[in-house]
């Protein structure tokens, strides 16, 4: 459905995009994953038919965005990083004009009221943009990318501003969006991708570092377990007795505390699995342990594994 | 196309932006109207039409300012350029909103011509010749205003812009009587969109003024045009 053929932007000598080249299949969800300032967003732009490229080409259902851009737009639903929003219009003026421009068939009262339904903005709908909060105006753009039912969605940044259930919720619609759309969404949180997606991108400094099945990359980045453990016990010898259970590669004290108890941060070999062990050995000594937390890895960890994985 | 016309005409009624432009053009042409006529006890009105000139350096970018500056500033350009919507069409719709807008109160501002009657015999065919004259002009001067909007998201630097331009314009034709070189005329006289006028205030259809206020709108127009392709480049 979307194929990209070794893009190139380039501005002067800073390479926003480098020679990047993927596909996605129809009915697939693709996270596109890196840092700000990695690329994510020019993609998108130039595949939206925003920007042009320097050089290489982006094809959306087999049609070029720059050769013609006014076929290859009418496939594609899309949410800038900043949504397009008419401050002066109503939810309900916008989605119209959004219907208008787009040249939209469906039956406008029913597929404008189905997507404010979806989208949970039905009950705002009369009011002016311009006095909507963040998380609403984000639903709003969200909406915008939906009308006229496009096969194709593109989403840069789709859940920043939310609170947390509103996040899901939008994950939930994600999901829901991918049975019989195409998906492409930019993010730079690692669970936001690994919770909605199928296929991961991972985008750095212009180039694609990594594109592989999520559970792939989930795979890699669980390799290295860490843990945050809560152990009420004299300190010292906690961390001596936590330095020898086998598989633990370094113990640290991360300065958390709470009465007589410290968090200490253990590092285990890839595949042991230390937990058992350690609830022995401090059973053992009569020290409780009061909470086991695993640590996640966050992204500039996962790049610095996926790139030491690609170099091997 | 007919959607961001429709579109711009409803900011320019939703916002203040539209009200202000009547309100401004009425009261500055009812001033001017006043003064050139009554004042001078005489009914012909191109005098009227002559001063307005200058009020619409002043007026017309209120017009155009906004047009794609402000869609660039709030980034909803993103919207029109990534829905199935050509450049020029883009570029037309607007322009069209912001002449109906223009020749609107235009139109409007002609009801300061029926106490005219009253008091004496105005020439109605010069008066429509006057008419034509300055929607054409307008037309032009719109033209102008959509191109420098698209040049920058500030809308202050994109009115001042546009004034700068109209007055060049507007200036060319006085100073083109105090030159000598011929060769600075005739550049001069290209770009003097004020002197063009002048058949149509004796009630005449100058055609060839005419088809250069057109090329004039018709060049300003595609280099707004070029100046959206070219930024996707950019």
């Amino acid at each position: 459905m979307i194929e990209i053929n070794h893009l190139v932007k380039n501005y002067g000598s800073k390479f926003a995009v480098d020679d990047v080249s993927f596909k996605v299949g129809e009915g697939e969800i693709v996270g596109f994953l890196g840092p700000n300032g990695a690329g994510k967003s020019t993609t998108m732009n130039i595949l939206t038919g925003y920007l042009s490229s320097t050089s290489g080409e982006a094809k959306v259902g087999g049609i070029d965005i720059l050769e013609n851009p006014y076929e290859a737009k009418k496939l594609i639903g899309f949410l800038p990083e900043q949504p397009p929003l008419y401050i002066d219009m109503t939810v309900q003026e916008y989605l119209n004009f959004v219907y208008d421009i787009k040249a939209c068939k469906l039956n406008r009262e029913k597929h404008l009221e189905e997507i404010r339904k979806v989208t949970k903005i039905d009950d705002v709908k009369n009011r002016l943009i311009r006095n909507l909060s963040k998380g609403y105006r984000q639903r709003v753009g969200i909406a915008q990318a939906l009308v006229g039912n496009p096969p194709v969605i593109i989403f840069d940044e789709p859940t920043v501003g939310l609170d947390p259930k509103q996040i899901i919720e939008i994950r939930n619609l994600i999901r829901s969006l991918g049975k019989n759309h195409t998906v492409v969404l930019s993010t730079h949180i690692l669970s936001e991708v690994q919770s909605v997606c199928d296929r991961i991108i991972i985008i750095n400094e212009g180039k694609i570092i990594a594109d592989e099945k999520t559970e792939n990359i989930t795979q890699a980045v669980d390799q290295n377990r860490r843990y945050n453990v809560k152990i009420s016990g004299p300190q010292r010898e906690v961390l001596a007795v936590l330095g020898a259970i086998p598989g633990v590669t370094s113990v640290e004290l991360t300065g958390e505390r709470e009465l007589d108890s410290y968090v200490y941060r253990l590092e285990t070999e890839r595949g042991v699995d230390v937990r058992k062990p350690l609830f022995y050995a401090m059973a053992e000594k009569n020290w409780p342990i009061l909470g086991l937390e695993a640590v996640g890895m966050n992204l500039e960890e996962v790049f610095v594994r996926i790139t030491e994985r690609a170099g091997n | 196309m007919l959607a961001i016309y429709k579109k711009e005409m409803r900011t320019y009624f939703t916002t203040p932006l539209g009200y202000v432009f009547i309100a401004v053009f009425l009261a500055v042409s009812g001033f001017v109207f006043a003064f050139s006529t009554f004042q001078t006890q005489t009914s012909d009105v191109s005098g009227y039409f002559q001063l307005m000139i200058f009020g619409y350096i002043v007026i017309i970018p209120l017009l155009t300012m906004r047009s794609f500056a402000e869609e660039r500033r709030t980034r909803t350009e993103q919207l029109l350029m990534t829905s199935p919507v050509t450049i020029p069409a883009m570029v037309f719709a607007k322009f069209l909103a912001a002449f109906t807008m223009f020749a609107g109160t235009v139109l409007l501002s002609c009801v300061y011509y029926l106490p005219l009657f009253g008091y004496g015999e105005p020439n109605v065919g010069r008066a429509v010749g006057c008419l034509i004259a300055m929607l054409l002009l307008g037309m032009c001067f719109i033209a102008v205003g959509i191109f420098v909007s698209t040049l920058t998201e500030s809308t202050v630097t994109a009115s001042i812009g546009t004034m700068t331009i109209l007055l060049v314009f507007v200036v060319a034709a006085i100073f083109n009587n105090l030159i000598d070189s011929y060769v600075i005329r005739s550049v001069l006289s290209w770009i003097s969109v004020y002197s063009r006028y002048v058949n149509f205030t004796y009630g005449i259809f100058d055609i060839a003024a005419a088809v250069y206020y057109v090329s004039i709108t018709a060049v300003f127009l595609f280099l707004a045009i070029r100046v959206y392709e070219r930024r996707r480049y950019a």
